[in-house]
Formats: structure tokens, sequence, C-alpha cells
């Protein structure tokens, strides 16, 4: 890749690695704080233009929306104390695709309660209409509590999301490749629109889709949109490893990014795969202050926004499994074990603690508050309030550029926790010192997302119509 | 004819005409894309459909509807043609509505969805957000597809055993209710999920740390023949409260779709008589509905071939149907001539208590621009149609209220 600016070497001989740096959307749970004034609309498009605008003017690679399919619910009702609701994924992203240029549009979309086809076209559309932008990252869910939106209902055991997860995104691969790119002709003299008779023609069949027909859009400059992934178990890292471009990890400290890093990227050779084909960005939330001490102090004021005593309960009663609003979120923490049965108490969230695992993780919380003489909000916001950078502008740009240096990621996707200004202070401040120092772009270089990743073209698989068809 | 119009909004003889246009490839005559100036290699980026919707938002449209289907477009009504001399392949309409709404200030974007396949969860907080995206413009045309190769990308249900073409009527009839019945359910969905937050669900309470007033937020317990729908919808409530919902029908089976569902109904009359028919059957299927009272636009649609005269136009179309090796044939009435000569025909059929036209143009922009730069210079003259948006929303420009949420206590 040519760069404007040449990497310096590092101490150990090797190029300066070049960070990505993304922007995910503000979302629906207690990091983002809607309470403070500044906090604008997370729905009207004004923020999403705002916020997208910001990560374009900063040269980011690409802004990232979460998704989710069901309204939260806790103790049998909608849970109010986080923000609520989100646009359409697959709406927003064309809609910023037209106040953008080059930011690529990486949107979440669910492979549980969704057809291959459908989601194919929507992303081969994306594709296009943003001139080879897209990306998708791909989750999987399960709960039938999700399912009684959709026609089929929470249809999938728990053991099976990852396998279909794979055949579905491996049955969208054969749909993007159905087209070669170049058979549209429309040459007006001959009267020839289509150069092949049988362009986008597929049929696959396998124990989760059984579909054949013609696709019915062109190949998009991408080729396929880039392919992330979010899930961290044993089976989600395998999936990235096998299928996936780039992981959303949530590992943003030095030492477990570094084990998460090692273990992701090990595990590419056994899919033919090099190092630089998948890469790791663990979502950041951060603080930022004029110093370090100033923005330790916003942090911890941060921290509280984020955990009011009612969150702080909300989050005990996810691992408790039992209703705790009597409980004192300045005292200690319940006395009483948490209930293992069914988790019923809080329903559409992927981090519920499971099982018997509830029994460790309240046993953990208990001696890490004793030991600290911690109340359970000041438990609460030790283990979920921690920004991942918090100082100067200097030194988060140290901590992020040291972080990508020493391979514990590729670069980070921020969480601000303000919509939408949230990115703007980052942008002014952060983003100007890694480009002085080369560690970041000063302008973009290629066109594409897939660009901006530095990822190579996706090989096209075989002709899906009979011939040479690809087994994977 | 008096009766057929107490019920219609804007169809008292001295209020203005609605126009909307209808943009599916390049043009609806399948040689459109082989004219000199159409751009067929253009069709799949967003710069096309952003320069035609620019084009219809000058001419002060309505709105612009984009057909779209789910898999190939095929000449046969129910299967494949595998021809490669036609426009083929497509991007989907509710994504290039949305890549079109930030470039585009006032008229309305109305992509087609397909009911049969779809999600209605998913599609009900599409169309919201296009309403977001686009400030209270968005709306959406429902259509059924029942052509086996459609249903076959999908996998999911099995294509009706009958021939579109020779099958027995009844057959027919019964198919095509049943499509029309889910298709009203779908919809009946997609308003509960608009619904479904109350405008001010919102409240941002710090002093409680509330987000949203849950007792704002409401289940909308959908149970029917082909899906069951929970609620509520994770978009909160669109801008135009009910993002207008169209359909396109043909038969008494889709008067009553509309009578039951829609905002406005695109309909094919080839004559003024059988337009006051099939405004007849409407009127009745709204009485029988229940839904007199609710204002319903009929729509009257019309391919059109748009020139400076009479001759030029005959001569274009003539031209085309040469290149496609065929007379084109529509289910609507094709109209060939001057803008003088539409303008005269339109507020002809108007008296028949259609409200407004979807004017198809054979191709574009040719037809586009004869709509924009010589239709509605003509109908202005006669004080037909208006010199200027007036609302800043779709349902607006069609003097349709805001509608109260039907979950919010009064």
């Amino acid at each position: 890749m040519s760069n404007a600016v040449d990497p310096p070497a590092r101490h150990n001989d090797r190029p300066r690695k070049r960070i990505h740096l993304a922007a995910h959307f503000p979302g629906v749970n207690n990091t983002t704080v809607w309470s403070d004034p500044r906090s604008g609309s997370h729905i009207d498009f004004k923020s999403f233009v705002h916020f997208a605008q910001t990560a374009e003017r900063a040269k980011f690679d690409f802004l990232f929306l979460a998704e989710g399919l069901r309204l939260r619910e806790q103790r049998g009702r909608i849970y109010d104390l986080d923000v609520v609701g989100r646009p359409d994924t697959f709406t927003v992203l064309a809609a910023l695709a037209a106040v953008t240029d080059r930011l690529g549009l990486t949107g979440t979309i669910n492979s549980t309660f969704n057809e291959p086809y459908e989601v194919a076209r929507q992303f081969a559309s994306l594709d296009h209409l943003s001139a080879g932008r897209a990306a998708w990252n791909v989750v999987t869910s399960w709960d039938a509590f999700t399912g009684e939106n959709f026609r089929r209902g929470g249809f999938l055991p728990r053991d099976q999301r990852y396998e279909r997860a794979r055949t579905f995104l491996h049955t969208t691969w054969e749909l993007f490749d159905s087209w070669h790119g170049g058979e549209i002709l429309a040459d007006k003299e001959s009267g020839t629109f289509l150069a092949d008779p049988d362009a986008g023609r597929f049929a696959h069949h396998d124990a989760h889709f059984s579909i054949s027909g013609r696709f019915n859009v062109p190949r998009s400059p991408q080729g396929r949109p880039v392919i992330f992934q979010a899930g961290d178990s044993e089976e989600g890292r395998e999936f990235a490893a096998s299928s996936a471009d780039a992981i959303f990890s949530r590992h943003a400290r030095l030492e477990e990014g570094q084990a998460f890093y090692r273990d992701v990227k090990s595990r590419l050779a056994r899919y033919g795969r090099a190092r630089d084909d998948l890469k790791i960005l663990p979502a950041a939330t951060f603080v930022l202050g004029a110093t370090d001490a100033e923005a330790a102090e916003r942090s911890r004021e941060v921290a509280r926004q984020q955990v009011s005593g009612r969150t702080a309960i909300a989050f005990l009663e996810r691992v408790w499994n039992r209703d705790l609003s009597d409980h004192d979120p300045d005292g200690p923490l319940p006395s009483v074990d948490p209930y293992v049965g069914e988790t019923t108490l809080s329903r559409g969230r992927a981090d519920t603690v499971s099982g018997p695992d509830k029994l460790r993780v309240a046993r953990e919380w208990r001696e890490l508050a004793e030991a600290e003489k911690l109340t359970s909000r000041e438990l609460v916001i030790k283990l979920h309030g921690r920004h991942a950078f918090v100082g100067s502008p200097a030194t988060v740009a140290d901590r992020i550029d040291e972080l990508v240096q020493n391979d514990a990621a590729d670069g980070v996707i921020l969480v601000p926790h303000i919509t939408p200004g949230g990115l703007d202070e980052f942008a002014d401040t952060v983003v100007p010192l890694l480009q002085e120092r080369g560690a970041f772009r000063t302008e973009y270089e290629g066109e594409t997302l897939r660009d901006h990743l530095g990822l190579r073209p996706p090989q096209r698989l075989g002709r899906a119509a009979g011939e040479e068809r690809n087994a994977s | 004819m008096t009766e057929a119009l107490a019920n219609s909004p804007g169809t008292e003889p001295a209020a203005p005409l609605h126009l909307a246009v209808a943009l599916d490839g390049a043009g609806w005559h399948p040689a459109a894309w082989r004219e000199p100036d159409a751009r067929p290699a253009d069709l799949f980026g967003a710069a096309y459909w952003a320069d035609l919707v620019r084009e219809a938002e000058h001419g002060l449209l309505d709105f612009a509807t984009l057909e779209d289907s789910l898999g190939f477009q095929s000449d046969h009504p129910q299967h494949a043609d595998d021809r490669t001399d036609r426009v083929r392949g497509r991007l989907d309409a509710v994504l290039i509505a949305a890549r079109i709404g930030p470039l585009t200030d006032r008229i309305g974007l109305v992509p087609t969805i397909v009911t049969t396949l779809t999600e209605p969860f998913h599609l009900a907080k599409a169309i919201a957000t296009l309403d977001y995206t686009s400030t209270g413009r968005a709306g959406v045309r429902a259509q059924v597809s029942l052509r086996p190769a459609d249903l076959a990308l999908f996998g999911r249900r099995e294509a009706p055993d009958v021939d579109f073409l020779t099958g027995p009527p009844e057959r027919l009839r019964a198919v095509l209710e049943d499509a029309f019945d889910e298709t009203a359910d779908y919809i009946e969905v997609l308003r509960r999920l608009w619904d479904s937050w109350e405008d001010d669900a919102e409240i941002r309470d710090a002093a409680t740390g509330r987000f949203v007033d849950r007792d704002k937020l409401h289940y909308i317990d959908f149970e029917g023949r082909w899906f069951d729908v929970k609620g509520p919808s994770i978009t909160p409530r669109p801008p135009q409260g009910q993002p207008l919902v169209t359909a396109l029908v043909h038969q008494e089976t889709g008067h009553r779709l509309l009578a039951r569902s829609a905002d406005v109904g695109f309909v094919t009359p080839h004559s003024t008589g059988e337009a006051r028919t099939i405004v007849a059957g409407i009127r009745a299927a709204q009485e029988a509905a229940g839904t007199a009272a609710r204002p319903l636009h009929v729509f009257g649609d019309l391919v059109v071939f748009l020139d400076a005269t009479e001759a030029a136009a005959r001569d274009r179309r003539d031209r085309l149907d040469a290149a496609a090796g065929a007379p084109y044939t529509s289910d609507a009435e094709i109209f060939a001539g001057t803008a003088a000569q539409l303008a005269d025909l339109l507020l002809e059929r108007r008296t028949a208590g259609l409200s407004g036209f979807r004017l198809r143009p054979a191709a574009l922009p040719h037809d586009l621009l004869g709509i924009t730069r010589a239709l509605v210079p003509e109908l202005q003259r006669r004080g037909a149609f208006r010199t200027a948006y007036e609302a800043g929303t779709l349902r607006g420009h069609l003097g349709l209220e805001r509608p109260a949420n039907r979950y919010a206590h009064l």
C-alpha cells in the first residue's frame, strides 16, 4: 500500500502498523448517557448525519450500527432506564451513503430472523448505492422472545445458531458470486442487455435453506460486503477465523487483547488464510480531558451517570435472576443467592449470565465487594463503568497506538457516550496526534471499505449452477 | 357520481389533481433502455435514481413510486422468461428511496415491498426509518408475489398450483383472495407497529432515571392466519404517524384490500366509464368494510408517451415497439400524444371520481421530462395543479391529516 506518510520503523524493526479507526453509533445500553444536556436524539436523521460526517472528517474507516429486534424487558416489563429504540439498519445506512463519500457503512444484521436471499439483496444494493462501502456484522440469536416478532417464531436450538449463521453467510456468498461482474452489457446497438443468459443463477440446498433461482442484483463494487463477526465464544472465534474479514471484539486492554489476538490469528492458517485477512477491532469507550487528571475525574463522573442506583440494581438482577427492586444500591450486595432456574427476569439481552454461572459470578462479585469494601453500585461501576481509554489526547493516542503496535488489535471501534457529538473531541484532538506520528491516514487512499481496511478482494466461489461447485 | 365523490378528498370540482410518477428501470416500455437518452448502464447506481426523483420534484409531483421485485423481471406473468434483450436485475427499492431521501426536500418516496415473503416487522421499521430520514415523506406500495420463481428464492412456501393465464377462474380468485388477505394482515401489522410507540413515549426523565414512559409503548399482539407479531416496534412512531400505504389493484378482491388498508389505490381504467365503475366499486367496498369515513384516494394509472406532437409520440411508440419486436401491452391504458391532450384526458377522467394519476413514463428520462416540463405547466395554466409545494409531508401533499395514535389514551 502506498502511504502519504512513510511509516517510521519501530524498535522491533517491523514497520509501524497503520491503525484502523471506526465509530460505533451510541447504542441502547447504559454506556449511552442520555441525561447529559448535550445529549441529542438517537433517532432523528440529523444525529446520524452529524456522527457520520464527523467520522468521515476524521478519515475513519467506518461507522458501525448495532441492532436489536425486540425491546428489552426486565421483570416482565420493557426496560426503561437506558435509551430505547433505534432505526432500521439498512435504511439508515443507505441514507447515510447520500451524505458521506468514503466512510464505510457497517450494519449488524441477524442471521436467524432473516432469509439469505433478502439479506444478500439488501447488502448488494447497499454496496451499489454506496459505491463499495457496505459491511455486515453477522450476528445470531436463538431466543423465542425475539422470535415472537417474526413469521416463524423462535425456532432455533441455541447450539445450532452458529451452524445456521455460517450456512446463512456462505449461502449469501453463493448469491453474491452468482454474478462475475461485467454481465450488464446494455448495448443499445445490438439490443443485448445481459451478456450472460445465466447471470445470477444459483441453487443451494441444505438442512437450513433450500433455495434456487436467479439473484437479481449484479455484482457490486466490493463483490461482497466486508464481513464482521462479534461473538466471543469458541464457536464465534472459529466462525470469524473461517469466514470474517474483521472481528468486533470486546478486548481493548493490552494483555487480554494480545491473548485474544494471538488466539484468533492462530486459527486462520487452518482455513488457508493469512494473518492480515482478519482484522481485530475491539470496541472501546473513552473519556478525554485537557490533562490526564481532568480526564480521570470526568471518567468517574461519566461512570456515575452510566450506572445510577437503579441501573446498578438492574445489573444485579441479571445475575441474581431475582426481583431486587427493594435492594439498596448504596449498601452491600444481596445476601440471598441467585436463582439458578430458567432466566426469565431479563429478556432480549445477549449478555445475560446463564445457569450455574450465576452462582459463580455472584460469589466472585461478593468477594470483590468485600475485599474492596464496595457498595452494590460501586461494584457495578468498577465492573462495567471503566472506560477503555482515559486521558489527555496525547495519552489516549499513545494507548491506542500501543494497543495496535503490540498486536492487541489492528485498530479500535470507538464507542462514545454522547449522541451525536461524542466523537467530535476525539476527531479534533486525538486523530491529529495519530496522524502526526504516521499511525493513521491523513487522507483516504482508496474508494471502498475493503481498500480502507487493506483487505483483498473476495475470491469468487465456483459457479453455483452446478459446475465446479465449491464445497464451502 | 356526486355520491362517488363525497368521500374522496381533493376531488371537489375545483380541487387540484394529484400526480405521481412510477419509476421502473429505463421506463415501462421494454425497449426504452435502447433510446438515445437512456442510461441503462447506470441503473445500478444511486445517481440515476437521484436524477430522476429530483426531476420529479422539480415538477412538484406528489410522490414517486419505485417498482421492485425479489426475483428477475419477466415478460410472462407467472414464469421466468430468461430474456437477455430486456432490463433485468434491480436494486432494493426501499434502499434506493432511502439513498434519495437526503438529496430531495419535498417529494414523497414510495418504494414497493413484497408482502408475500418478507417480514412485516422488518418492513415496518424500514418504512418508519425512511420516514425519519426523509423527514415525513415516506410511503409504501404493498405488492403480492405468487410467481413460483420468486417463492423459490426464499424456499419457505409452495407456489399455488394453478396457471395464472388459463387456470379455473374460481381457483384463481381464491388464490388471489388469500394473497390479498395476507397483505391486509401485513398492512395491519405495519400500521399497529407504527402506532406501537405513542408520540410522547420518550420522556428522558432525569428525576426518575426513565428514558421512556413504558405505559406509552404497546404490544400489538397481532395474531393471524399467516403470522403472529408481538411488538412493539424497535423504531419510535415516525414523523407522519402513519406513512402512506398504497397498492395497485385490478379486481374486486383488490377493492376490498384498498377499503380495508390503503391511503391511495392505483387502478387501471381504460375509459372514463370504467373509471366510474371502479371508483363506485371501491366506495362500496369501503361501505362494506365500515371505512367509508376514512379518506381513500383513487389514482388512475397510465403509461405515457409524451411529445410535442401526437404524431411524434405515436412514431416513438412504433419505433420502440419495433425495437422490442412486439407491440407493448399493459394492464394500464397507454397514452401517446401531447401534454395538452393528456391534460384533457386526465381532467375528463377526474370526473369519474379519480383524485389523481400515477403516470408510468414509457421511456426515461424522456417521458418524465414530458410530465414535469410540459404536462405540469399545462395543468398549472388550467389551474388544475399546484404551483408550489404547500405541505412538508407526503400525507400533507395529499390533504391527509396526521392520524391519531390508535393506542393513545384520550
